[in-house]
């Protein structure tokens, strides 16, 4: 996965990721089709309800990366894995847009059926949440410090986060469950065409999530070789400042 | 790599540390035995405050050797090992403003082990005892802030001393008070390390003298050749060269 | 660790009775927002003594961002970070020491607006015992981690508007189980009320184990 800095390439595609790219858009092409067309409205909520679709596998992926993020920050403290790091800092980027994503499609979805933007169900309110957590850890990530603190510092606030979302969901379950749950789900089980289709949805929001990620990984990777290779320059150059001065005898 | 003679406090090759991504130390060479009084001298940026903090175990050396007290720089553990046997006085004063002269000499002091006796023995040497005990630090003066630091420093009992640019700041009586200081400490059996540009000062008192520009070591003489290097002095020196021992480099 | 925190909370709390910033500022804001909030709900129609407990706890988190950042204010003054380090305190007993002394000046404001809801609010506080639990709990839980992020934040130029931004997403939950524990206590149906004091717990262990352990990789900045 990691380019020689020798290189310079001039982006970060690849032979796979063009490959994994294509079968994405493919797929979303199938998903969209069967989703819109070919699978039939729910019998409640009607045609609001093909945004499971949607917004099942994205919150899915959204999930993933957080976790992604947190092993990649446990993986950097445990056995300082640059790896690791570069996949925590890639997960989460990729993993806020998917969350907000996730919010803004439950969103759509909840004011048709339920005449409301916004409820406040344990899931949408953990992932508002979630929202807010990963920016932290984004903010946190491009305060100028050197390597090592930064991603040191990083890797402690997903942990943090980590430990908090679990927190989270259980008081807000607790807390909603008292009061009707306004949940968004559908009122009959999935079975049969729909079934495929939200696993299908699923697959493909995994493969389109992967893909993002892989290229935001390459680029976070390219990003600190630059600053590495800088540092024996910056060593000669700091050298060449003594025979520059002139030293009292 | 050859084993650290028993008497040797500090030893540095080809050390390396980072002040982000800026080289501040790049590749220095340092040997300082056990008692010894070194004064680092250099110009302004030339990295002396950064040697000195990494000898005090507070910044990373990222490549070469570094050994201070046995301990090995490189290593994370081992640092936080250095600190506490080590005494650093830097440009910050380390006080807080709200509380008196005596409330942060003896946290200081209690902080690192130091008994109430030792706390109040230092800030007695620092003629602090008196008016000045019950005083506010932010109602102090800088110099007297310094000494206040000072009293913190002395009150550790370190085995080895870093003391950044001392006598800044201070007037006639405070400066002898640092100089003071030093040799008493020395006597002790204390190691210590000054960075200044008291030259005339800190160089009377020193043993000997290490050069220190660009993050390295330009020259780091044996005791025979003592830093008495006042200006005045320069183009004198200039006309005796010869011993190979100093050189005189261009100004831009 | 222990003798350490104590030294640490030692002096926090002597910084404290010196400066009188908890006392001259950050009380006067708690109460400020008790009165904002009266002028941004109509106080004749009971809005604000249903809405007590959380407005309360609104309060204290607000304030509890205003206690950290000064604590962790006196810390990034003039090398009193490095001091710190060099000192030889066990960083889990500095975090023990901060956090005390930021829990110890919550739980008086926690008196002090107790005293000014019963006022302003006209509510009558009732479930003593769970109302105490609650706060004590609640408390321990904000002040651990608030000692987390301020000193992460600590140092940093933009610690003022970093800190509001990790802090208060993570201890939400604090927020909300304090909430409903107070209602229940106020409404007289303690029992509903206890198994938010768990919850209120396990998020207090957690973040101060989580301290004793990270604070000291916190502190170093490089």
């Amino acid at each position: 996965m990691t380019e020689s800095v020798a290189a310079v390439p001039a982006h970060t595609g690849s032979r796979s990721t063009r490959l994994l790219g294509l079968a994405t858009l493919a797929g979303i092409a199938v998903v969209l089709v069967l989703a819109l067309a070919v699978t039939g409205p729910d019998k409640v909520q009607g045609d609001a309800a093909r945004l499971i679709y949607l917004h099942v596998p994205v919150a899915i992926s959204m999930n993933v990366g957080f976790g992604l993020c947190t092993l990649g920050s446990v993986m950097w403290l445990w056995k300082r894995s640059r790896w690791w790091d570069t996949v925590a800092v890639s997960a989460a980027e990729v993993g806020l847009v998917f969350t907000g994503l996730t919010l803004v499609t439950g969103m759509v979805w909840g004011r048709p059926t339920w005449g409301v933007y916004w409820t406040w169900d344990a899931r949408l309110t953990t992932f508002s949440l979630l929202f807010l957590l990963y920016l932290g850890y984004l903010v946190v990530r491009r305060l100028p410090a050197d390597v090592e603190v930064r991603n040191r510092r990083s890797a402690y606030v997903a942990l943090l986060a980590f430990v908090d979302v679990p927190i989270v969901y259980l008081s807000v379950s607790w807390w909603r469950g008292l009061h009707q749950e306004a949940t968004l789900s559908l009122s009959t089980t999935i079975s049969g065409l729909m079934l495929f289709t939200l696993v299908l949805g699923i697959a493909v929001a995994s493969m389109g999530f992967l893909w993002l990620l892989v290229h935001r990984f390459r680029v976070a990777w390219l990003e600190d070789e630059v600053e590495i290779a800088g540092l024996d320059l910056a060593i000669t150059e700091r050298r060449a400042e003594a025979a520059s001065v002139e030293v009292p005898a | 790599m050859d084993p650290v003679a028993k008497d040797q406090v500090v030893r540095l090759r080809a050390a390396v540390s980072l002040l982000g991504r800026f080289p501040a130390l790049a590749g220095v060479d340092l040997d300082v035995e056990r008692g010894e009084v070194v004064l680092v001298r250099g110009p302004n940026g030339a990295g002396k405050t950064t040697l000195l903090r990494a000898c005090a175990g507070l910044v990373p050396v990222v490549s070469g050797e570094a050994t201070v007290l046995g301990c090995d720089l490189t290593q994370a553990a081992d640092r936080t090992a250095v600190r506490r046997r080590v005494g650093l006085l830097g440009h910050t004063t380390g006080l807080y403003e709200d509380l008196t002269v005596t409330d942060n000499v003896r946290f200081w002091a209690r902080a690192c082990g130091a008994t109430r006796a030792e706390s109040d023995a230092a800030l007695a040497a620092l003629g602090l005892d008196g008016r000045l005990a019950g005083v506010v630090v932010a109602k102090l003066s800088a110099g007297q802030r310094r000494r206040t630091s000072i009293a913190a420093l002395v009150a550790r009992r370190s085995e080895l001393w870093l003391l950044d640019e001392p006598h800044a700041g201070l007037d006639q009586a405070g400066r002898d008070v640092v100089d003071r200081l030093i040799r008493s400490a020395a006597a002790a059996g204390a190691t210590v390390i000054v960075a200044s540009h008291e030259l005339d000062r800190a160089g009377a008192i020193a043993d000997r003298t290490v050069t220190l520009a660009g993050g390295t070591v330009v020259v780091q003489p044996t005791s025979s050749v003592l830093a008495s290097t006042s200006p005045h002095m320069r183009t004198d020196r200039r006309q005796n060269e010869g011993d190979g021992e100093t050189e005189v480099l261009r100004v831009p | 660790m222990f003798r350490d925190a104590a030294l640490v909370a030692g002096k926090d709390l002597r910084i404290e009775w010196r400066s009188h910033v908890t006392t001259n500022q950050v009380a006067p804001f708690a109460v400020l927002v008790l009165i904002l909030f009266a002028f941004a709900l109509d106080p004749d129609r009971d809005v604000l003594q249903r809405a007590t407990a959380g407005l309360f706890w609104i309060a204290i988190l607000f304030s509890a961002v205003l206690a950290v950042q000064r604590a962790f204010a006196l810390e990034a003054a003039d090398g009193n970070r490095d001091a710190l380090r060099l000192s030889g305190l066990s960083p889990a007993g500095i975090f023990l020491g901060k956090a005390g002394a930021i829990a110890l000046e919550l739980a008086a404001l926690e008196v002090l607006l107790g005293i000014g809801v019963a006022v302003l609010y006209n509510t009558t506080w009732s479930g003593w015992l769970l109302l105490i639990t609650t706060s004590v709990v609640a408390t321990i839980g904000l002040a651990a981690a608030g000692s987390l992020y301020g000193v992460l934040a600590a140092g940093l130029r933009v610690r003022e508007t970093l800190l509001p931004l990790l802090f208060l997403p993570v201890v939400a939950p604090v927020l909300l189980g304090a909430t409903r524990a107070f209602e229940a206590a106020l409404d007289q149906s303690p029992a509903d009320g206890w198994s938010w004091v768990t919850l209120l717990t396990t998020f207090a262990v957690i973040y101060v184990a989580f301290g004793v352990l990270a604070f000291g990789s916190l502190l170093e900045e490089s």
